[in-house]
């Protein structure tokens, strides 16, 4: 996975993708690659993930290696061009900017090649070793991968057109472009997945693998929840009250809710490998208990995922 | 919990709009369904959910088809599966956002050629379904329609999931903006007269080597077609506003106690109030229960995390026939007392954040996560009653 150049991360809201962009960031740099993590939302939850402070359109280096950045369309549009119209920064040309703004907000795809073809700019200029997204999450990732194609359906002629080429190149490219879905083993995040599988063929970028958060620890194993189904029984729970001198029943039935969650998110996780067929990598990253945010938690995901890919 | 006489039932009872939002994936649209489902049940008339994008199996045990902007009843029989007899009807409905677009263009279209221009330009083909936020602003749009149709005693809608909470409130009002914008008028100039001015030369020859004359061309042919419903829309747009401002109307805001859903939350509560919003009730879905923080329970988990042996053994010393092996039997009390410690940090931040979200709402709602995903009139029943009950 880390092999590739550009990682595109999503999934359903909230399952999890700033929290693995994150971790897969921090982990490429801390084995070597000098690595961007891009926050596309610009919500700010990356940096404040990575305990980071203000962070921007312009990347800075947060530790060794370890870059970030926020995307922003519009400094996106006058970086570009500047660089490809050489025209001076369009600060000073204020109603320029703000229709510009105002087309990208209503024409399909401008936003987004402007999201994305700032991306592969930077893959393309090697200016990093690996790009990692926290992209738009599963309903919108496709437009955004397909906003090349899209332009180029709709557009004949002109700068962006010709921009265009390169960038699907680039993107279908799966030694180089890969989507790491992120999925919880809950319902629906299995089936947008799942869809989103299909979907992605529209797109021709290539899956790089599923990361599934948020699993539960096995509690028993079968021997144990046989001890474990007797334990319940009353004679055995007010005994083992007494051996322990407070009572149990609520610290059996924390482990009767426990028990219940695994197995739900067991059975989601078979429909979910299931329905993924055999030759996807999938890792898998725990529940974490102490602290599910901030930096420290980042290192812990980093350090399952590394688990996950050695 | 309810304080000055206001509950989720009396809610039910006296609004005709409830609003579910509420930040992605926190149980909008279960609550929703819930929330109809309960009111249909127990207090008559006529009820309808208007979903978005429901779980495959909560659709089907509301015999919604995938697709279709059609209200359908659900079926009494499905009450009768549940053991329920309902006092009133319960309608769901969808939300198909490319149709609603259809639908409004037909309905603001000055004339029949206009009409079909736009919905034949292959650029609103692209557009309806991605347009300034259009999923919001339809959703809005639909609640005012059926609404304003007067078949339904109560309304609940589901929300969209949107990247900020506040997103679809604003949505009315950022649609007329948009076909009122100054910007969209000069965009659109050198096409409706040959005279460029001098302030916008600059802009469109940038604009053409950027993006080619003929998509400016398609562009300003879609808007200006556009622009022919302008005073429907903007019309429409206020009258929707209106709708979210009544006093018939209520806000309900579903969150998980996750920090990133609470913290939507609070903004979002902000944001109801600032606006002078009715915010009736907040929801704590998927809540853990509060036994994890039972003081006596935590230590008793202590022990058996920290001295499983001992405690085998005397359990073992009472109840000699319980396991052969010993061993096994500590492996399994030291799981049940980390486990149980383990949900119990969890439960504890859950406990702040309710702390901090409580206060926030006159009537706040807990529901706890129960052990199977929902998708039958069953398991609405179960959920709205927990609900109902706050
Ligand atoms: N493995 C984990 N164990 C415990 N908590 C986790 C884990 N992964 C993520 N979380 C928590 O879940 C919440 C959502 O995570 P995150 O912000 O990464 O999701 P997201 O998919 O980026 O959400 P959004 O769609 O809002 O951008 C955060 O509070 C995060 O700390
Ligand atoms: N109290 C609960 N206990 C257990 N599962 C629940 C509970 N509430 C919701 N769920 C489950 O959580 C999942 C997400 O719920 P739902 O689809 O209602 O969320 P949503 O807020 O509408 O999501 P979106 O923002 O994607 O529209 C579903 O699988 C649902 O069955
Ligand atoms: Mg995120
Ligand atoms: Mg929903």
């Amino acid at each position: 996975m880390l092999a590739r150049r550009l990682l595109f991360v999503t999934g359903k809201g909230g399952v999890g993708k700033t929290t693995i962009a994150a971790a897969l960031g921090l982990l490429a740099a801390r084995e070597g690659l000098r690595t961007l993590v891009c926050e596309v939302d610009a919500k700010g939850d990356l940096p404040a993930a990575l305990e980071a402070g203000e962070v921007g359109f312009t990347a800075r280096e947060l530790e060794p290696r370890l870059f970030a950045m926020a995307m922003d369309t519009e400094e996106s549009l006058k970086e570009y061009l500047a660089l490809h119209l050489h025209l001076p920064r369009l600060s000073r040309l204020g109603p320029l900017a703000r229709t510009f703004e105002f087309l990208a907000n209503a024409a399909p795809g401008v936003k987004e090649i402007l999201t994305v073809g700032k991306l592969a700019w930077e893959v393309r200029e090697r200016h990093y070793d690996l790009v990692v997204v926290d992209a738009a999450a599963s309903g919108h990732v496709v437009g955004q991968l397909r906003a090349p194609q899209a332009i180029n359906e709709l557009l004949s002629v002109g700068l962006v057109r010709e921009q265009t080429d390169w960038m699907i190149d680039l993107l279908t490219d799966p030694a180089t472009t890969g989507v790491v879905i992120v999925a919880a083993p809950e319902e629906m995040p299995v089936t947008e997945s799942l869809e989103l599988v299909d979907h992605l063929d529209s797109t021709g970028v290539d899956l790089a693998g599923v990361v599934v958060n948020r699993v539960l620890p096995e509690l028993f194993g079968r021997a144990e929840e046989e001890v474990f189904a007797r334990l319940v029984e009353p004679a055995a729970s007010t005994a083992l009250s007494g051996a322990v001198g407070h009572p149990v029943n609520r610290v059996l039935g924390a482990a009767r809710l426990a028990v219940t969650l695994r197995r739900t998110r067991a059975a989601h996780l078979a429909r979910l490998r299931q329905g993924l067929g055999p030759g996807r990598t999938v890792l898998y990253v725990p529940e974490l208990f102490d602290r599910g945010h901030g930096r420290r938690a980042i290192v812990q995901v980093a350090e399952a995922l590394a688990a996950e890919l050695s | 919990m309810s304080g000055a006489g206001s509950s989720i039932e009396q809610l039910l009872a006296a609004k005709e709009v409830v609003v579910v939002c509420g930040s992605g994936g926190v149980g909008k649209t279960t609550t929703a369904a819930a929330l109809a489902t309960v009111a249909a049940a127990d207090l008559g008339g006529k009820v309808l959910v208007l979903t978005v994008d429901p779980a495959r199996r909560l659709a089907a045990a509301m015999g919604l088809a995938r697709l279709g902007n059609v209200e359908t009843r659900v079926d009494p029989g499905a009450f009768a599966d549940a053991g329920l007899e309902p006092r009133g009807e319960l309608w769901a409905a969808m939300l198909d956002t490319k149709q609603s677009w259809d639908d409004l263009v037909r309905r603001h279209a000055p004339d029949a050629a206009t009409r079909d221009a736009i919905l034949a330009n292959p650029l609103y083909r692209n557009v309806a379904g991605r347009f300034v936020q259009s999923h919001d602003y339809i959703a809005m749009e639909r609640l005012y329609e059926l609404h304003s149709s007067g078949a339904y005693d109560l309304i609940v809608v589901d929300t969209p999931p949107t990247r900020h909470a506040l997103d679809f409130l604003e949505a009315p009002e950022r649609m007329a903006d948009f076909f009122s914008s100054r910007l969209l008028r000069w965009l659109l100039m050198p096409y409706r007269s040959r005279l460029v001015n001098a302030a916008s030369r600059p802009f469109h020859q940038v604009a053409d080597r950027v993006l080619g004359t003929v998509f400016l061309r398609d562009i300003a042919e879609f808007f200006m077609l556009f622009q022919a419903m302008y005073e429907g829309f903007v019309e429409r747009a206020k009258a929707v506003e209106r709708v979210l401002e009544d006093h018939r109307t209520t806000f309900v805001v579903v969150t998980t106690l996750e920090s990133a859903p609470a913290h939507e939350a609070r903004r979002f509560v902000e944001v109801l109030r600032s606006k002078r919003l009715h915010l009736g009730a907040l929801v704590l879905n998927r809540v853990l229960p509060a036994e994890l923080l039972d003081r006596a329970s935590t230590e008793a988990a202590r022990r058996l995390s920290a001295s499983p042996e001992t405690v085998a053994a005397a359990v073992l010393a009472g109840q000699p026939d319980l396991v052969d092996d010993p061993k096994l039997l500590a492996r399994v009390l030291q799981e049940l007392g980390e486990s149980f410690l383990n949900f119990q940090v969890v439960a504890k931040r859950e406990a702040e954040q309710r702390a901090e979200l409580g206060v926030s709402a006159e009537v706040v709602a807990t529901v706890p996560s129960l052990d199977t995903d929902i998708f039958d009139i069953a398991g609405l029943v179960r959920l709205g009653e927990q609900l109902r009950r706050s």
